[in-house]
């Protein structure tokens, strides 16, 4: 299979054209901007519609009327611009709409910074918009996967009739590594016959709407939609793990924390400390599960999450481990990338107060 | 003999929830008979915004999208570009369209979207119960301006219509008024416009639609009729502020 | 000859059908209501209706159907 290196944020953009995404509604923000030039570029060449909207609100309220449409439709921002988006997503989850939405990370909060952050977990995984609702999120490591899971995104907004985050930070999009656009097998898709296309004589109109103004109704709904949720828990949840099998550590981390991770593992076996890592590929629906399992083995003594934030996937992790073991948190914000050293030093740490 | 007026096909039969007098329910039906007599109701995608209009989309007869407040422009778009062989309008009130939502009919205009939106105008934020909206004329009691718009304070009204019609983009810009049947046949003339000039791919189309609020005025339906035809048509003048070709 | 149908259950008792008749025979029902509680609209004087349809065009809840 042939491989192109290419940078994070254009990789985003072929992926999605190749997963039959003809439409895109952006606005500009650092550090993902390659994505809608890229698009703006591509998307003529495909026959699609590339379009720089007035704001990311603007944009995400386009992404809803081409979804409800039946098309294949992605928008991308950056932390401040996902904040603007988040009614937006909470109307597509609402109305039960698919779409893809990429956040390339950045620091936090406010205007913040330019360089990578993780501080949008919480935004991402805990809703971000108001009501019960989830996006689907998915936290790549390296650009292959990240194209694989673009084109996979597609896919699962589909199947669920719902929104799907791919989450990066600034490094995954600014960077550049080998990938290829042939391995991803994509999944059979259904019919849109709900999209809202122009009501023939043979049916009656299709409504695309969240405006549920009775309240059992609307119940209903969300009940509905929860149901969606179930299933995709027990279908969807994908994770890694790493070195895990006669660990004493467990370092969980997501998207190129886990790469930084994966050094200081070697680093640290070097030193007589075994330490392994979860890494949670859907931070929703998250991995539990894994975490309980492996927090009931004897051989595991504590947990460490490592995150670009103040501590956010954190919590989640404690969920998971339930009180089995001890979980510590170590975090840089604001731009800054935790480093191997810091990283070694907070492992040494721990094993050593045992 | 034979029927000469009765409810378009395009209009399903679910009773308005407008309140007596309220003239949403001559336009939904002026935009029903244009969708009938261009033999469009196949193709009509319409977006209903947040306002009293919330639930036109149980009250057209065509595949419809509820927008977030001010968005409809923008959800237009979207589905413009993805079905651009479809007649798409919106259909937005005041606070929709020139509060919230004004960057979003600034730039659909300016972009020469076509689609087609009904801008009702009566001078108030219905739904929510009589606040302020930015076409509110100096010296109207609202709730929020319970002493009268203070243009000191809160400034002037909006004219929609002439500030739209500054923009390439925008191919038919038109105000018109439904307070006596006259005008509303004009009206109905003017959305029959405003549609066609989006299915000859002309450009962007909007049609202002002065409009009674009975309830929120505190007048009777009557009383609101002459409201409009005396205080607010000599500060938004009707006619055609743009028309392309 | 001309003939109008009131669907008096839909009608909310507006009143602004009486402003548009030419001929000024379109009235309030004042000795009844409908299941809404409001009087509604009614043609008393058919014969001197021309079936102008001016009355259903200012109609807001498409009450009337005019025939010819």
């Amino acid at each position: 299979m042939e491989k192109v290196l290419m940078k994070g944020n254009e990789a985003i953009g072929e992926a999605a054209i190749q997963a039959g995404c003809r439409y895109f509604f952006g606005y500009p923000i650092t550090p993902q901007n390659e994505l809608p030039a890229y698009m703006a570029r591509r998307l003529p060449q495909e026959g699609g519609v590339f379009v720089q909207a007035e704001s990311e609100i603007s944009a995400i309220n386009m992404v809803y009327g081409a979804a409800g449409s039946g098309a294949r439709v992605m928008t991308s921002s950056s932390s401040p611009g996902i904040s603007l988006k988040q009614e937006g997503i909470s109307y597509i989850a609402g109305a039960e709409l698919p779409c893809v939405i990429v956040n390339i990370m950045r620091g936090g909060p406010g205007l913040g910074g330019i360089q990578p952050g993780q501080a949008d977990y919480f935004q991402a995984t805990k809703g971000g918009g108001h009501g019960d609702y989830h996006p689907i999120v998915l936290a790549p490591s390296t650009i292959q996967e990240l194209a694989d899971l673009v084109m996979e995104g597609f896919d699962l907004a589909d199947d669920y009739r719902n929104p799907v985050m791919v989450l990066g930070d600034g490094m995954l999009g600014q960077m550049m590594e080998p990938v290829s656009f042939g391995g991803y097998q994509s999944r059979t898709p259904s019919p849109k016959d709900w999209a809202a296309t122009g009501k023939t004589a043979d049916r009656e109109p299709n409504i695309i709407n969240s405006l549920f103004i009775d309240p059992q109704e609307l119940e209903d709904r969300v009940l509905h939609i929860y149901e969606k949720y179930e299933a995709i828990k027990e279908k969807e949840i994908q994770y890694e793990t790493y070195h895990c099998e006669d660990a004493q550590i467990i370092i969980a981390a997501y998207g190129t924390m886990a790469r930084v991770v994966k050094n200081v593992i070697g680093r640290a076996a070097a030193e007589g400390i075994k330490v392994g890592l979860i890494r949670p590929i859907t931070l929703w629906p998250f991995p539990y599960d894994v975490f309980t399992d492996w927090a009931a083995r004897d051989h595991v003594k504590a947990f460490l999450s490592v995150e670009m934030s103040m501590g956010q996937m954190v919590e989640d992790v404690r969920l998971g481990v339930n009180g089995q073991k001890p979980v510590y948190f170590y975090g840089r914000t604001g731009g800054m990338v935790p480093e191997p050293e810091a990283i070694l030093a907070e492992i040494k740490k721990i094993a050593g107060g045992e | 003999m034979a029927i000469v007026f009765a409810r378009p096909r395009s209009l399903t039969d679910a009773p308005f929830h407008y309140c007596p007098g309220c003239t949403h329910g001559i336009v939904h039906r002026l935009v029903a008979e244009v969708i009938d007599e261009l033999g469009i109701q196949e193709k009509t995608i319409g977006i209903a915004p947040v306002g009293c209009a919330v639930f036109a989309y149980n009250y057209f007869d065509c595949d419809m999208h509820e927008a977030a407040h001010g968005r409809a422009p923008a959800v237009a778009t979207g589905i413009k570009r993805v079905l651009p062989d479809r007649a798409v309008f919106t259909y937005q009130g005041d606070g929709d369209l020139a509060s919230i939502g004004t960057a979003e009919i600034v730039h659909a205009a300016t972009r020469g979207e076509q689609i087609t939106t009904i801008f009702i105008n009566n001078a108030i934020y219905g739904m929510t119960g009589g606040q302020m909206a930015p076409t509110t004329l100096p010296g109207q009691v609202t709730t929020t301006s319970p002493y009268g718009r203070d243009t000191a304070v809160a400034g002037h009204p909006v004219r929609v219509c002439e500030m739209l019609a500054t923009l390439t983009g925008a191919a038919h810009i038109e105000r018109v008024s439904v307070h006596d049947v006259p005008h509303i046949v004009k009206a109905k003339k003017a959305i029959k416009k405003a549609f066609t000039c989006q299915l000859e791919g002309k450009g962007f189309s909007l049609v202002e639609v002065l409009s009674t609020c009975p309830s929120n005025w505190g007048m009777t339906p009557l009383e609101a009729l002459d409201w409009v035809r005396d205080t607010m048509i000599p500060y938004y003048p009707l006619g055609v502020m743009k028309e392309v070709g | 000859m001309a003939n109008v149908r009131f669907d008096e259950e839909r009608c909310k008792g507006c009143e602004l059908c009486t402003t548009a008749c030419p001929r000024g025979i379109v009235v309030m029902a004042a000795e009844r209501i409908n299941s809404k509680g409001y009087h509604p609209a009614q043609v008393t004087d058919m014969a001197r209706c021309t079936g102008c349809a001016a009355c259903a065009r200012i109609c807001p809840d498409v009450v009337i159907v005019v025939e010819r």
